[in-house]
């Protein structure tokens, strides 16, 4: 294996302010649309008092998800001692706290009072999941600074492995908060499940990944670098693996809920007659997002980068879909005040929420990507984030 | 000319008339006063804490738990409950929201047994839970239980993260989607807030009942369930109530009889 070398993207060309254009374009028309809607009220959106939380946390919990999957390849350098994957930690520990930037910006711009952001950081209910959300987050941020810093810094490479461990510990009491925080809901019998915490791992460590894929291979076409099939089959059977896990805990976590009679509604409704949800869980989750990407990774096609990265954007699709099945399908279903009875009432009892998105909220979501893919964009022309070569003579540790 | 003395004389019967008639309705007044006070004193002394022996200067005390008790087997209409509270706490002033998005903070709910065909209604508020999974998941504490049992918004305080409407089992809040005007003295409402009926936390500190239970023509028994000889207490004790969803254990201080 040669030597490793670093070098910052060249900034000053046609390419660079293309890619910088576009994402600053989306991000500042995801955050004119959280203007629109906070200047209004939420009533612009398809929120309601039945579909609490809509879009905008479809992408952001997306994205807070990825990104602590995005610091897995670093993981696996640092705290696992895979020298593959030594060159792509820089690049896994940026991509985590851009993922994180651009997911807690829309978290935050969907609040009824973003202005309040002060009060969400001065006063604090240490019994809510949120509140330590909060830390875990702005912990997340510093430490995996601390992280790259120490990766980045010769004088400090030392330290690197330790300051890996904590990040790889702190990522996974993260992605378990962030689980959790569906998991605390005793009422609403989608998500009184105790595998929503270790599915959404497994979903973070497939979303990140999928996602570090298609910047990496992105990045390395654009700046015209050479990227060799070593790294990148290795990364695409990694891949495959996450997706199939996923699989498996979407799978336990329907066969259990199946197993108890009453969650059994619930279930019925998401893969039977749940409509839009069913669609998307059997449609874009399973098919689209699972069985196609695992086809196209271990197929005939598997060294072929362009379906490498189709189904990396399939993955994310599909995870969008996971999630939005989740989260708003989980709402949409009726809680039960009278078990085992008819209910209804003006406000909505007994009947399942309708909700559609409004373009704001898509707006605002895709913004969050916005903010992601413009950090990238400056952070790989402002420091050393890429390494100048990835091609297998450097990439591979049993080149000669 | 005669005609006009007839005239003045029929008025004078008439302010004769006015005046016994007033005369006899203080009359009554004051000899039911008379023998209603001690029946009242008597009632107030059976009653060691009633209502009107709370006020605002004392602040919340954990010795006393608010809650209501909801007879759902009198033929009352509900409806007039919903108003009361709507007036009281300047509700349905919204212009532009949908009907899914407007606050509600009491609603009729009717109920039908599939098996039977048995079907009945009953209002849902606020439970009062005394563990308030709200109050629990609220990151900044805006969401509270106060001392005496009710829980209610810090309207500033809430920063709008909607995750106590998530983690409410009832339903029973509501978000503001819109920018509000003409909000009532008593309950400052405001868009990007979450809020939810207070149990009429104003009227209880000034020693009234909510506007809810002043409405049911006695369907609803407001008073304290920490003391036991206190209303709704013996009609706890004495004929049961049941809590909805009492499986999730989290103790609401809002009971119904006939569910």
């Amino acid at each position: 294996m040669k030597k490793l070398h670093f070098l910052e993207v060249e900034g000053n060309t046609k390419g660079f302010y293309t890619f910088l254009g576009l994402f600053g374009l989306i991000s500042v028309i995801g955050m004119l649309a959280a203007y629109y809607m906070e200047h209004n009220g939420h009533w612009v959106t398809g929120m309601n008092n039945q579909i609490i939380w809509g879009t905008p946390h479809v992408f952001a919990i997306f994205l807070i998800v990825a990104a602590s999957g995005a610091l897995n390849v670093a993981s696996i350098s640092s705290v696992f001692a895979k020298t593959a994957y030594k060159p792509l930690a820089r690049l896994s520990g940026m991509l985590a706290l851009a993922l994180l930037s651009g997911g807690l910006m829309v978290l935050l711009l969907d609040l009824g009072r973003p202005d309040r952001l002060i009060v969400a950081m001065t006063k604090f209910n240490f019994v809510s999941i949120f509140t330590w959300n909060i830390f875990l987050y702005t912990g997340f941020m510093g430490i995996v600074g601390i992280y790259l810093w120490t990766m980045m810094d010769r004088p400090y490479n030392n330290l690197t492995k330790k300051a890996g461990m904590a990040a790889f510990i702190w990522r996974l009491v993260l992605t378990t908060g962030t689980g959790s925080i569906f998991g605390f809901l005793i009422a609403r019998e989608a998500y009184d499940s105790a595998l929503l915490a270790p599915m959404f791992i497994i979903m973070s460590f497939s979303f990140g990944l999928a996602f570090f894929m298609l910047v990496l291979i992105g990045s390395y076409k654009y700046t015209q670098r050479d990227l060799g099939d070593y790294i990148v089959n290795r990364l695409k059977n990694l891949l495959g693996v996450f997706v199939a896990a996923v699989l498996y805990f979407v799978l336990v976590y329907h066969v259990t809920n199946l197993y108890s009679a009453d969650h059994r509604g619930i279930t019925a409704f998401i893969l039977t007659d749940g409509g839009i949800y069913t669609f998307l869980f059997w449609v874009v989750q399973i098919v689209l997002g699972s069985l196609v990407p695992l086809g196209l990774l271990y197929g005939p096609t598997g060294n072929n980068r362009t379906m490498i990265g189709l189904a990396s954007v399939l993955i994310i699709i599909g995870g969008m879909a996971q999630l939005y099945v989740i989260i708003i399908g989980g709402q949409a279903y009726p809680m039960h005040l009278f078990p085992g009875m008819e209910v209804s009432s003006s406000f909505y009892d007994g009947v399942v929420a309708s909700y559609s998105p409004s373009l704001p909220e898509v707006l605002l979501g895709l913004g969050g990507f916005g903010v992601t893919l413009l950090l990238v964009t400056v952070a790989v022309a402002a420091l050393k984030f890429l390494p100048a070569s990835l091609a297998d003579a450097v990439a591979d540790p049993h080149s000669k | 000319m005669t005609i006009n003395i007839e005239n003045e004389k029929q008025q004078d019967t008439a302010a004769e008339v006015e005046s016994s008639r007033r005369n006899f309705i203080f009359g009554s007044v004051a000899a039911a006063g008379l023998s209603v006070a001690p029946g009242v004193m008597l009632y107030q002394t059976a009653n060691a804490r009633s209502l009107s022996d709370f006020s605002l200067k004392d602040g919340a005390s954990s010795k006393v738990r608010w809650g209501m008790l909801v007879d759902t087997s009198k033929q009352v209409d509900w409806n007039k409950c919903v108003e009361a509270c709507n007036k009281e706490h300047g509700l349905g002033n919204e212009t532009n929201s949908r009907d899914d998005q407007k606050t509600q903070y009491i609603r009729v709910v009717d109920v039908t047994n599939k098996g039977t065909g048995h079907s009945m209604s009953l209002p849902v508020m606020c439970q009062h839970c005394e563990n308030a999974p709200c109050v629990d998941v609220c990151p900044t504490g805006a969401s509270m239980k106060r001392a005496d049992g009710i829980v209610l918004v810090d309207r500033h305080r809430c920063i709008g993260c909607r995750y106590c409407m998530m983690a409410c089992p009832y339903k029973a809040r509501s978000f503001v989607h819109e920018v509000l005007t003409d909000q009532t003295e008593n309950t400052p409402r405001g868009k990007g807030c979450v809020e939810s009926c207070n149990m009429c936390v104003n009227r209880i500190d000034n020693g009234q009942e909510p506007a809810c239970v002043e409405a049911s023509d006695g369907a609803i028994v407001f008073g304290d369930l920490n003391d036991p000889n206190s209303t709704i207490s013996t009609l706890l004790k004495e004929h049961g109530g049941k809590q909805i969803r009492a499986d999730l254990k989290l103790n609401p201080g809002v009971h119904y009889q006939g569910i």
